[in-house]
Formats: C-alpha cells, sequence, structure tokens
C-alpha cells in the first residue's frame, strides 16, 4: 500500500516481510531454540515479574519474530533472571540464556541502564 | 462357489476390504466410478509423517487384485433390499446378489472456491494442496518459478459452518506442514508461512514433523485464519489475518498461497444413503451403528461402511479400519441366519 503521508495515526497493521531478518538471524544463530516456542504461555504466567510489570517472555519472542524489538526492552527490563520460566516451558527452551542472548544481539544492555 | 460382496468405491479403503475379504475366502465385487483405482491417494505425491512415497503404499495393493473382480467407470444404479439380501444394479448393466454391502465411498476435496474472499479459480497463484501434489508429483508448476514468499492457509472448508463443513478435517494440520517443509527443501531460500487457528498434531511422530519445521526448516507460523487476498497489478498476493497472538492486524505480500482444502462429505453419499434406506449424520458423512466400538456397522443389516464415508481419517486409520470391516462382514456370514 503507498504511504501518501496524510495519515493522522500510523498503521497498526503487522509489515511481517519488513522484519530486519539479520538480527533475528543473528539470535536463531546463537539460540536456535527460539523458533521452537508453541506460544503456550507458561513462561508468562509463571513469570514472577510478570504479576507487576508487562514482562512476558512469550510475547517478547513474537515481538522478535514480527520485527517489533522496540516493545521488547520495556518488557525484558523487568526480568529477574529467576529462571521460572525456564522450569516451566513444555519445549525445553533454556529460556535465561535466550533472554540474554537478545540483550546482546539486539544490544540493549546499554539501553537498559 | 465363495459368497460375493459388493463393495462400494476402489480407494484405498475399498481396495484394503477386498483384499482382507478375499483373504477369508469370499469374493469381492469392487467398484469404482473413476477410470483408475487407488481414490484420492493415486493423486498425492508423498505421505505424513515420514514423507513416505503415496505409490510405495498403493501399487503393492494394486498389485495385488487376485480373486477381486473390479469394475471401474462404473457406478451404482440402485440398491433393493430383497428377503435377506441385497441387490446391487451397476451402470455397467450387471447385478449382483449377495448378503453384504461395504462402503467405502470416501470423501470429496472441499470446493475450495466456495471461499471466494481466498481467490481460489480467479487468482493464478492461489492454488490447493491437492494441486502442490500434482506439482510435487509431476514436477512441472510454472508460477512457481519464483517462490520467495509462500504462504499455507490451514482449515479451508474445515471447522467453517457458513461453508456446511463444521467439522475439523483431521489431516490438513500435519500435511500443510509436511508440504510446508517439502517446499523448504526446494526452494531452501523461500520464506514460508503457516496461518493456523489451532495445530493438531494428534499423530505418533506428527509432533516431531512439527518441531522440526519450526527448528531445521524455520516456517513461520502466524495463528489467525486468513481472512481475504488480493492481488497486485503484477499478479502478486496481498494476504490479510490477523496475528491473533500479537494482537494486531497483519498483511502479507506473497508469490503463491496454497490452501488446505479439508475433507467433506462424498457427493454420492446422500443417493446411496438414500439406496439403503439410511440417514447420514448432521455433517453428511455416514453414521455408523456406534463410533465407538462398532464403527464399521450400519443400522441397516447387511451394511458395512470403511474408511472416510464415515468421516474424516487418515491413510493408516483407514487401512485398519478396512480390515476390520471386513471381519464385521465375516462375522456377520457366519452368524446364523434369522
Amino acid at each position: 500500500m503507498i504511504d501518501f503521508g496524510y495519515g493522522l495515526t500510523p498503521s497498526a497493521t503487522l509489515k511481517i516481510e519488513k522484519v530486519d531478518n539479520p538480527l533475528f538471524e543473528a539470535l536463531h544463530q546463537l539460540e536456535p531454540d527460539v523458533s521452537k516456542c508453541i506460544a503456550c504461555g507458561s513462561c508468562t504466567a509463571s513469570c514472577s515479574a510478570g504479576v507487576f510489570t508487562e514482562m512476558s517472555l512469550r510475547r517478547v519472542i513474537l515481538s522478535l519474530q514480527r520485527g517489533r524489538e522496540k516493545e521488547t526492552l520495556p518488557m525484558l527490563q523487568h526480568c529477574m533472571l529467576c529462571g521460572k520460566c525456564q522450569l516451566v516451558c513444555p519445549r525445553g527452551i533454556n529460556t535465561r540464556h535466550l533472554i540474554l542472548s537478545i540483550g546482546k544481539v539486539y544490544k540493549m544492555e546499554d539501553k537498559a541502564l | 462357489m465363495s459368497q460375493n460382496i459388493v463393495v462400494i468405491g476402489g480407494g484405498p479403503a475399498g481396495i484394503e476390504a477386498s483384499r482382507r475379504l478375499r483373504d477369508l475366502g469370499y469374493t469381492p465385487i469392487l467398484i469404482e466410478k473413476e477410470p483408475v483405482l487407488g481414490g484420492h491417494l493415486a493423486r498425492w505425491d508423498r505421505l505424513f509423517p515420514d514423507g513416505v512415497e503415496a505409490r510405495k503404499v498403493l501399487e503393492p495393493m494394486l498389485a495385488d487384485l487376485d480373486g477381486i473382480k473390479y469394475f471401474t467407470d462404473t457406478e451404482v444404479s440402485s440398491i433393493n433390499r430383497l428377503k435377506d439380501t441385497w441387490v446391487v444394479k451397476l451402470s455397467n448393466g450387471l447385478s449382483a446378489q449377495v448378503r453384504a454391502v461395504l462402503l467405502t465411498t470416501g470423501f470429496d476435496l472441499f470446493k475450495a472456491e466456495k471461499k471466494e474472499e481466498y481467490g481460489y479459480g480467479i487468482y493464478e497463484r492461489v492454488i490447493t494442496n491437492a494441486d502442490l501434489e500434482d506439482w510435487f508429483k509431476s514436477g512441472a508448476a510454472p508460477q512457481f518459478d519464483d517462490v520467495k514468499v509462500i504462504g499455507f492457509v490451514h482449515c479451508v472448508g474445515s471447522r467453517d459452518e457458513k461453508a456446511g463443513n463444521r467439522q475439523c478435517s483431521k489431516v490438513c494440520c500435519v500435511t500443510a506442514v509436511k508440504q510446508a517443509c517439502e517446499i523448504k527443501e526446494r526452494f531452501p531460500e523461500a520464506t514460508v508461512y503457516c496461518f493456523y487457528m489451532d495445530l493438531r498434531m494428534f499423530g505418533r511422530k506428527y509432533e516431531d514433523l512439527y518441531l522440526k519445521a519450526q527448528k531445521e526448516y524455520g516456517i513461520r507460523f502466524v495463528r489467525g485464519r486468513v481472512s481475504e487476498v488480493s492481488e497486485d497489478i503484477d499478479g502478486h498476493l496481498f494476504v490479510k489475518a490477523e496475528d491473533t497472538l500479537f494482537g494486531k492486524p497483519l498483511k502479507i505480500k506473497m508469490d503463491t498461497l496454497v490452501l488446505m482444502a479439508g475433507m467433506a462429505p462424498a457427493a454420492s453419499t446422500a443417493e446411496l444413503a438414500r439406496m439403503v434406506n439410511v440417514l447420514p449424520g448432521e455433517d453428511g458423512f455416514f453414521l455408523p451403528h456406534s463410533l465407538i466400538d462398532s464403527p464399521c456397522t450400519c443400522a441397516r443389516e447387511g451394511v458395512f461402511y470403511a474408511g472416510t464415508a464415515t468421516g474424516p481419517k487418515t491413510i493408516p486409520e483407514t487401512l485398519s479400519e478396512a480390515a476390520s470391516a471386513a471381519l464385521a462382514i465375516d462375522r456377520y456370514l457366519k452368524s446364523p441366519q434369522k
């Protein structure tokens, strides 16, 4: 669709073909398990941070897959790396390691401080 | 002389049941309306979950038809009850008087053009799962030369009350995942999407195939039903869906879209049901006596079912049901006549 530039609000439509693939690919190289998520939500349900904040690992992974990495930082900075999500993940994803890798690949550490 | 049994429908269920009945000492008369035996299986390239070639399943069956009388290009004209027998008249002028009739009439592939919003039959780049198998089998489909982005739409004509098909077709989820992997094998650079509502990976090794599709093939799964498809000036497709996990609408340009057409009751079901005087189920498939412990028997004495005539099934399920139908018929014929 041609953007004529007259819109008052930006389009909410996801444009997944415009996802920054190199970054997600780099993450996938480091953490092949990131593609194993079945979006069951066990991690979010058990998350100690998620009770009081918007942290949701399921949503973090999905946001990265959909090229919305900007939305993940406000979530991830609440993570305390307690590892409860790893205990409950049915796909056996090493979630703590994944979260650290996301920080590295998307260079979030500096921003979080 | 051994007793005749009429088997209507020469797909995997009909062929397998006929072989079993022959092994039990009967003479099956197998009737097929198409010019060749094999049903939908004859059209398919490879089978889930391991990618076994369909012909490797079908060819040994077709090579073992001794003792079975079969008629292709033949339909049933009428079936009538005469005392404790059924008189079956065929379109080729022959007729048979038998004590047992087995209905293995299978299913029809849901007509994807009914879901007009997906543009099958309107847009060149929208194809069905069966078209894709045709291509895999024959190796020729010109529109596939530039496969960069390809999508699979699950549940086309399944779980769709408005399309007159409320049931889950059972096999499409795993078929889509199988076909998505096959596309990735042929076009490793392609981006492949699956639009699903649930993924029903019920069978042994199906979940493994799903995991492999995610991890090794990098298939991208999007939860959400495709709502509409449109075409741009170059003939590429715009696909709209909601990413229901994200909670946002999604729009993507694609080179090809594959519709996973589901299983609909065979067109012949209603007519045959009228001939043997039974009512099909609400969903249009034949309704066996009990879905739990007698899936092959009919409310009408001497009539039996096997395979997808009674609802969506996989090939192994169909084959084992064909075997148990043969045993049910044998038991019925050996029981003392009333």
